[in-house]
C-alpha cells in the first residue's frame, strides 16, 4: 500500500500531474476501511463490543482524507486538478506492466465524497439498526470491505485495478445480501446477484482483453490516448462490452433481474450498495470511458436505448409492487436508467449523469433509511398495504422521507428537480428522430416516477391505518427510531433538499467536472426549455394527483386487487425471471443434463464396457483353474503330447 | 533280442505311470506313478545309449535318479505334512488356492 508519488506518463488526452500534499496520502482512503474490515474479521467475537464504532471510524477517516484531498484540489488551477498517484508496480508480465495507481480528479473525488459521506452516515445508522443482531460486527466488517472496494473502483487509474474494486464490491454485495443467509431465499437472492454480475464481468474482462490487444495497455491514459486513433469498429466493440459490464453492475436491462431480490439484505445495505453507490458504478464506468464512447456513436446509441428501456421498465415495476423496499429498488433501477440515458448522450450528458447520480445517492439513500425506520417501527413488515397513517406516529421519518420523495419526483427547487430536469433537457438535444423519442421517454418517465413514489409515500404515511399484527400476534405500536438512526436521515434529507441547487447554481458542478470529462458545448434542445420544464412539472403534478386520489383520498384495499394484465405482469417484474429462466436457465440445464448423459453413456460406457469385457473374459478363463492337481497334470500331458506332435509333424 | 522291445516296455511303463498319476486320488500312489514315469524315461535313455554306442544316455539316467530321489524325499515330506494338518492324503482335497 505504501508508495511514493511519482509522475505518470502525460498523454495527449489528459495530463495527470503528480499528486502532492494531502493527495499523496490518498491511499489512506482505501487503507483505512480495508484495515477496519481486516481487524473486525480477524479479531472475531473479541471486538463485538466496540467493533461497530471501529467501522464507523474507518469509514469516517476515509471521508476526512477525501475531504482534505478535495479541499486541496479546489485550491489548484483547474488544469492541474487531474492528479496521478503511483503506488507500486503490480503486474510486470512481459510486455504488459500494470502499475497500481490512483487517479485523483474531480470525477473520482465526487464519487469518493458520495461514497464516504453517505457511507459513514449509513454506518452510524446501522449501529442502531443492527443493534439486536448478534452478527453486527461481521456486518460492519463487510460494510468497511465494501467502502474500501468501492474506493478502489473509483480511484483506480487502470481498468485492471478498477476490475479489482469492481469484483470487491460484487463480493461485498453478495456477502451483505446474504447476510441473513439462514433464510434460504435470502441466500438464493445473494447467489442470483452474484451470478448475474458475473455475466457483466465477462464483458469487462473481454473489453480489457480487446484494449490490450489493440493498445497494448489497460491503464486509462494509454487507452484514452489509443482511442483517439482507433477504428470506430474497435471502439464500438469495446464500448458495447463495457456497457455489458455496466448493465450487470447497475442492474440495467437486460441484466436487471437481480436488484429486486437484492432487497433481501439488511436495509442499510440496500441504501448504501443497492441505491447510492455500487449500482451506480456502471454509470461511472461509462462516463470514465468517455473517450472510448465518444468515438463509437453506435455504442452510445445502445447506451441511451438501454437507459431508456430500464427507465420505463423500473417505473412500471415500481407502480405495481406492494413491498416498500422493492418499490424503492425498482425506482433505483429507473433512476439509473436516467443516468445511463444521460451518459449515452455524450459530452452533453456526462456531467448531468454524475450530477443526478450524486443527488440520487442522497435522496434514495435517505428514503431507504426511512424505509428501514418504518420497518423498525412495524416489526420488519414491508407490505405497504398494511401500513398507512404512519406519518402521525413518526414525524421525523415522515419529514425526511417527504424530503426524499419531493426530491425524486422533481418538485421545483429540490435536488431531483435540478438534476433530472437537466437530463430531460439534454435528452431533447440532437437531430433527427432521437431527441423526440428519448426526450419524450424521459419526460413521460418523470410522470411515472411521480406516480409510483407518491403511491409509496401516501400508502405508507397517509390514509387509514391498515396495520397487520406483529409476528407474535400483538397490536402494532409504531414509534420513532432512536437518534442514531434519525440523525443520518435528517442529514440526507437536508442534502435531498439543498444539494441540487447548491451544485447547479452557476454551473458549479459542471465546471468542477470539466478537467476530468472535458468541456461540453451548449446545445439548444429541439423544444424551448420553458416548455420542457413546464411539461415536466405538469406531468409530475398529474402523477402526484392520481396517486393522491387513489391511495390517500380513497381507501386502499388490504388485499391487492387482481388488476389489469399490465399490473399483474409488473407485479412479477414484467416476467423478467420467467424470461431469464426460459431463455437461459432451462436450455443451460438441458445442455448440462445432455452433457452429463453423454459423459455417462458414451465416455463412461466405453471405459466401463472395456473393463467389464476384460473381467468377463477373466472370469471365463478362471474356470480352467479347477484346483484339482490331476486336471493340471492331464493338461500338461496333453500339452506335451500336442507339442511333440507339432514338432514331429513339422519335421515332416 | 531287439532293442525295440525295451522301447515298447518303456512306453508301457510310462503310460501306466501317467494313468496312475491322472486317475488315482491317493497322493502316495500318484507319487509312485511319477516314479514309474521317471524310470520309464531312464529305461529309454539307457536303450538309446546302447543304440548309439556311447555313454551319454547313461549319464542322463544317473542324473534323473538323483533328481528322482530328491523329488521323492520332498514329495513325501509334503504329503506327510498335508496329512498331518488335513487328515487326508487325497490330492483332490489340496485346493486351498482356488478362489
Amino acid at each position: 500500500m505504501l508508495g511514493t508519488p511519482a509522475l505518470t506518463v502525460p498523454t495527449a488526452v489528459v495530463d495527470a500531474t503528480a499528486a502532492g500534499g494531502a493527495a499523496s496520502y490518498a491511499w489512506l482512503m482505501v487503507a483505512l476501511p480495508l484495515l477496519g474490515a481486516a481487524v473486525l474479521l480477524l479479531t472475531g467475537r473479541r471486538s463485538d463490543r466496540w467493533g461497530h464504532w471501529l467501522g464507523v471510524l474507518a469509514s469516517g477517516g476515509a471521508f476526512v482524507v477525501g475531504l482534505l484531498v478535495v479541499l486541496q484540489m479546489v485550491g489548484l488551477d483547474p488544469a492541474d486538478r487531474v492528479m496521478g498517484l503511483h503506488l507500486f508496480t503490480w503486474l510486470p508480465v512481459g510486455e504488459l506492466t500494470v502499475d497500481a495507481g490512483m487517479r485523483l480528479d474531480p470525477l473520482s473525488m465526487s464519487f469518493v465524497m458520495l461514497v464516504t459521506f453517505v457511507g459513514t452516515l449509513i454506518h452510524v445508522y446501522s449501529v442502531a439498526y443492527m443493534e439486536h443482531d448478534v452478527d453486527r460486527r461481521r456486518f460492519f466488517a463487510y460494510l468497511n470491505l465494501f467502502v474500501a472496494a468501492m474506493l478502489i473502483l473509483v480511484l483506480a487509474d487502470s481498468y485492471v485495478l478498477l476490475f479489482v474494486g469492481w469484483e470487491g464490491v460484487g463480493l461485498a454485495s453478495y456477502l451483505l445480501i446474504g447476510f441473513w443467509n439462514y433464510r434460504t431465499d435470502y441466500a438464493v437472492a445473494a447467489k442470483k446477484a452474484f451470478v448475474m454480475n458475473r455475466v457483466g464481468d465477462v464483458g469487462l474482462l473481454l473489453a480489457m482483453m480487446a484494449m490490450f490487444a489493440a493498445f497494448g495497455a489497460v491503464d486509462f491514459d494509454a487507452v484514452f490516448a489509443g482511442a483517439a486513433g482507433a477504428s470506430q469498429g474497435l471502439l464500438t466493440a469495446i464500448g458495447l462490452l463495457l456497457l455489458l459490464a455496466a448493465c450487470g453492475k447497475s442492474a440495467q436491462f437486460p441484466l436487471q433481474a437481480w436488484l429486486g431480490d437484492a432487497m433481501a439484505g439488511p436495509t442499510p445495505v440496500s441504501a448504501l450498495i443497492h441505491a447510492a453507490t455500487m449500482v451506480t458504478a456502471g454509470v461511472y464506468l461509462v462516463v470514465r470511458s468517455a473517450p472510448v464512447f465518444d468515438g463509437a456513436p453506435t455504442a452510445q446509441l445502445v447506451v441511451v436505448i438501454v437507459g431508456a428501456i430500464t427507465l420505463v421498465f423500473g417505473a412500471v415495476v415500481g407502480m405495481a409492487k406492494d413491498d416498500i423496499k422493492k418499490v424503492l429498488a425498482a425506482s433505483t433501477m429507473s433512476q439509473i436508467g436516467y443516468m445511463m440515458l444521460a451518459a449515452g448522450l455524450g459530452p452533453v450528458g456526462y456531467a448531468f449523469a454524475i450530477l443526478h447520480l450524486i443527488t440520487h445517492g442522497f435522496f434514495k439513500a435517505g428514503m431507504f433509511l426511512g424505509a428501514g425506520s418504518v420497518m423498525h417501527a412495524m416489526d420488519d413488515q414491508v407490505d405497504m398495504r398494511r401500513f398507512g397513517g404512519l406519518g402521525r406516529h413518526m414525524k421525523v421519518t415522515w419529514l425526511t422521507f417527504g424530503a426524499g420523495w419531493l426530491a425524486i419526483i422533481g418538485f421545483p427547487g429540490l435536488s431531483g428537480f435540478w438534476s433530472k430536469d437537466l437530463i430531460i433537457e439534454a435528452a431533447f438535444v440532437g437531430e433527427g428522430w432521437r431527441p423526440w423519442v428519448f426526450g419524450t421517454v424521459a419526460l413521460l418517465a418523470a410522470g411515472l416516477t411521480a406516480f409510483y413514489m407518491s403511491r409509496l409515500f401516501f400508502m405508507t404515511f397517509h390514509g387509514k391505518e391498515r396495520w397487520a399484527p406483529t409476528s407474535e400476534g400483538k397490536k402494532q405500536h409504531p414509534h420513532e427510531a432512536p437518534a442514531l438512526m434519525t440523525v443520518p436521515m435528517v442529514i440526507l434529507a437536508i442534502g435531498s433538499v439543498g444539494l441540487g441547487f447548491a451544485l447547479t447554481a452557476g454551473d458549479t458542478f459542471v465546471t468542477w467536472l470539466e478537467p476530468a470529462i472535458g468541456h461540453a458545448e451548449h446545445h439548444e434542445p429541439v423544444l424551448p426549455i420553458p416548455a420542457i420544464m413546464g411539461a415536466t412539472i405538469a406531468l409530475m403534478a398529474l402523477g402526484v394527483f392520481l396517486a393522491w386520489r387513489q391511495y390517500a383520498a380513497s381507501t386502499v384495499p388490504v388485499e391487492a386487487p387482481r388488476g389489469s394484465v399490465l399490473t399483474r405482469a409488473a407485479r412479477r417484474d414484467l416476467y423478467q425471471d420467467a424470461v431469464n429462466e426460459g431463455v437461459f436457465m432451462r436450455p443451460g440445464q438441458y445442455l448440462t443434463r445432455g452433457l452429463v448423459y453423454a459423459d455417462s453413456a458414451v465416455v463412461d460406457g466405453a471405459v466401463m464396457g472395456l473393463a467389464r469385457g476384460t473381467s468377463g473374459t477373466g472370469g471365463w478363463i478362471r474356470r480352467l483353474q479347477t484346483g484339482y492337481i490331476r486336471s493340471y497334470a492331464a493338461i500338461m500331458l496333453v500339452g506335451v503330447v500336442v507339442a511333440l506332435a507339432v514338432v514331429l509333424a513339422s519335421r515332416g | 533280442m531287439s532293442l525295440v522291445n525295451y522301447l515298447v516296455l518303456s512306453g508301457i511303463l510310462f503310460s501306466i505311470g501317467a494313468v496312475a498319476v491322472l486317475l488315482r486320488r491317493n497322493s502316495i500312489i500318484a507319487l509312485m506313478g511319477v516314479e514309474l514315469m521317471l524310470n520309464a524315461a531312464n529305461l529309454m535313455l539307457i536303450t538309446f545309449a546302447r543304440w548309439h554306442g556311447n555313454l551319454h544316455g547313461e549319464v542322463f539316467a544317473f542324473f534323473v535318479m538323483l533328481v528322482a530321489a530328491a523329488e521323492v524325499v520332498i514329495g513325501l515330506a509334503i504329503v506327510v505334512s498335508i496329512f498331518r494338518t488335513r487328515r487326508s492324503a487325497s490330492i483332490d482335497d489340496v485346493n486351498l488356492l482356488k478362489n
